[in-house]
């Protein structure tokens, strides 16, 4: 890519102390995004969301985030103080978890909330803040915004709910928007719904969108690019499309163990699980 | 033989203006040794047939019949002697604080086995764990192991048919294919007959010889699994619903 990346990230690496020593959640992890749909995949405890949070600096302490460059268009991330993060987090970047049920405050109707992310971050009147919130809920296809916006969150469905959480993170336009399993908690049905208008935004806003999953079809259907992180390290970087080309032993396993319709088999394949994957340098996810 | 039989079986929450039906004149029939498979979305009733089934849900009229014995409000001890369920979580269908030695000893015990130190080897054996988990507090397994444990707890009795609840949803795709394997070779092994619920229809194509899929309390069609393969589906639903399993197409958006 000829283009400067938003983000540039180079060797990240996440931390935490516990009785045992140190635990390296992320071991040296380097990657950048452009303006593009990069997936990241990989199993439970690969430190997939760890990266995501690493970058938002939402990693609690005594866990350390650090990394020999973390850089949003040039400003350094690691170094901004709490206040200045802040204006990052929702303005520049923001993320999309994976259960609304968990992330929506339950006793604030939706329409508050969405509001009060936006004046915070635009510092518009509430009449402003009022319009923009309605049109955003209109964006991601909800039909009646004028009642969900007086609604409360337990009122709405897995579905609803999680497009509502779309709409709140990009209310304020970010450059970057990182998804954390935003369909997992969802029924099938409601996921493709929930996917197309994730992509449809930000396709129409050109935004950058981490795609954080453990699903490796959804992930090489709908991202551009695919980091596939295996133990806290990116085993291998390719390009959606191409999946089914993939070389490491990891990622071939990941595909052998999916029980797939349209070719059906007997037994499903286990992944045998290599000690040396764990040991091999990171490949880089750099362009 | 069908092993199990349902007819025009209805349950149903709360009463007066409150009352939701969650299950409409489901009829369906499990042959003896078959696997069938129940699919549809969060809500649509899939789970509650198998909780009506255990007993765990009283509200229900119609008819439900295992093994050719019709079931009255009651569930006797033979009952669980026949169908046994594994449920969807393995982190919260095991006591935390019963290692797994008591786990599978407290379920022999109460079905009044002999030679209960045997048994347990045994099962632990079939579910491929070594006998150095059998002192193991569920903390310290593995979710796929966990899910291991509960599948050798529903084993336990001896049972013909097992209910599983979404048995692999709370697990990781590389875990799921071990999960489904030993769940597929257990079925040969026993003569099990297996009801499966799950909203992952490559999962049931790939259990199950049948399927019925929900929407609504209401079951919407009856699939072969050679017509799951094909796509051939009658009802919208169902087509929508194989659609989005096949993977994610960007030109279909749509607003459901």
């Amino acid at each position: 890519m000829s283009e400067k990346p938003l983000l540039d990230i180079k060797n990240l690496r996440v931390t935490f102390p516990t009785r045992q020593g140190e635990f390296e959640a992320v071991r040296g992890v380097s990657f950048t995004l452009g303006r593009e749909r990069l997936g990241i995949v990989g199993e439970s405890g690969s430190g997939k969301s760890m990266t995501g949070r690493a970058i938002l600096r939402l990693i609690r302490p005594p866990g350390r985030v650090e990394a020999d460059r973390l850089e949003l268009e040039g400003i350094d991330l690691l170094s901004l103080d709490e206040k200045a993060m802040q204006k990052i987090r929702g303005q520049r970047i923001s993320m999309v978890m994976q259960d609304p049920k968990f992330s929506l405050n339950p006793v604030m109707n939706i329409g508050d909330q969405i509001m009060e992310i936006y004046r915070f971050h635009t510092g518009a009147s509430k009449k402003a803040a009022y319009e923009k919130a309605t049109e955003m809920l209109e964006a991601v296809s909800i039909r009646d915004p004028e009642r969900v916006m007086r609604a409360y969150p337990h009122e709405m469905s897995g579905g609803m709910g999680q497009r509502i959480m779309i709409a709140m993170m990009l209310v304020t336009e970010p450059e970057i928007l990182i998804a954390d399993e935003p369909t997992s908690a969802l029924d099938v049905s409601v996921q493709t719904q929930v996917l197309s208008i994730i992509d449809r935004l930000v396709r129409e806003r050109g935004m950058g969108l981490i795609f954080i999953s453990h699903d490796l079809n959804l992930v090489s259907a709908f991202c551009d690019r695919i980091l596939i992180m295996y133990a806290g390290r990116i085993v291998e970087v390719c390009e959606a499309a191409r999946l089914n080309e993939a070389t490491h032993p990891y990622t071939r396993g990941l595909l052998g163990s999916l029980p797939r319709l349209d070719e059906p088999r007997k037994r499903l394949s286990v992944l045998q699980r290599d000690a040396d994957w764990r040991e091999t340098e990171s490949v880089s996810g750099r362009q | 033989m069908s092993e199990l039989h349902f007819k025009d079986l209805n349950v149903w929450f709360g009463e007066g203006a409150d009352r939701v039906d969650a299950v409409k004149h489901a009829t369906f029939d499990v042959p003896s040794g078959a696997s069938f498979g129940l699919v549809g979305e969060s809500g649509s009733g899939k789970s509650t047939i198998l909780r009506a089934l255990v007993g765990l849900v009283p509200t229900w009229s119609g008819k439900m019949s295992v093994g050719g014995k019709q079931l009255g409000p009651k569930r006797t001890r033979e009952f669980f002697k026949e169908v046994q369920m594994v449920f969807q979580d393995p982190y919260a269908s095991l006591h935390p604080r019963h290692s797994v030695d008591q786990v599978l000893g407290e379920t022999l015990k109460l079905h009044g086995f002999r030679g209960i130190d045997k048994r347990i080897e045994k099962l632990l054996a079939d579910v491929g764990l070594g006998p150095a988990f059998r002192f193991r507090y569920p903390h310290q397994l593995s979710g796929g192991q966990r899910q291991r444990v509960a599948i050798a707890r529903a084993l336990a009795p001896e049972p013909t048919v097992l209910l599983l609840d979404e048995p692999t949803s709370a697990l990781d795709v590389s875990v799921q294919a071990e999960v489904l394997n030993l769940l597929a070779d257990l079925r040969e092994e026993h003569k099990l007959t297996y009801l499966m619920v799950s909203h992952d229809l490559a999962v049931v194509a790939h259990m199950c010889e049948a399927t019925a899929v929900m929407q609504n309390g209401e079951i919407v069609e009856m699939l072969s699994v050679e017509d799951m393969r094909a796509m051939r589906a009658k009802n919208p639903y169902t087509q929508h619903l194989l659609e989005s399993a096949s993977g994610y197409n960007p030109s279909a958006e749509q607003s459901a």
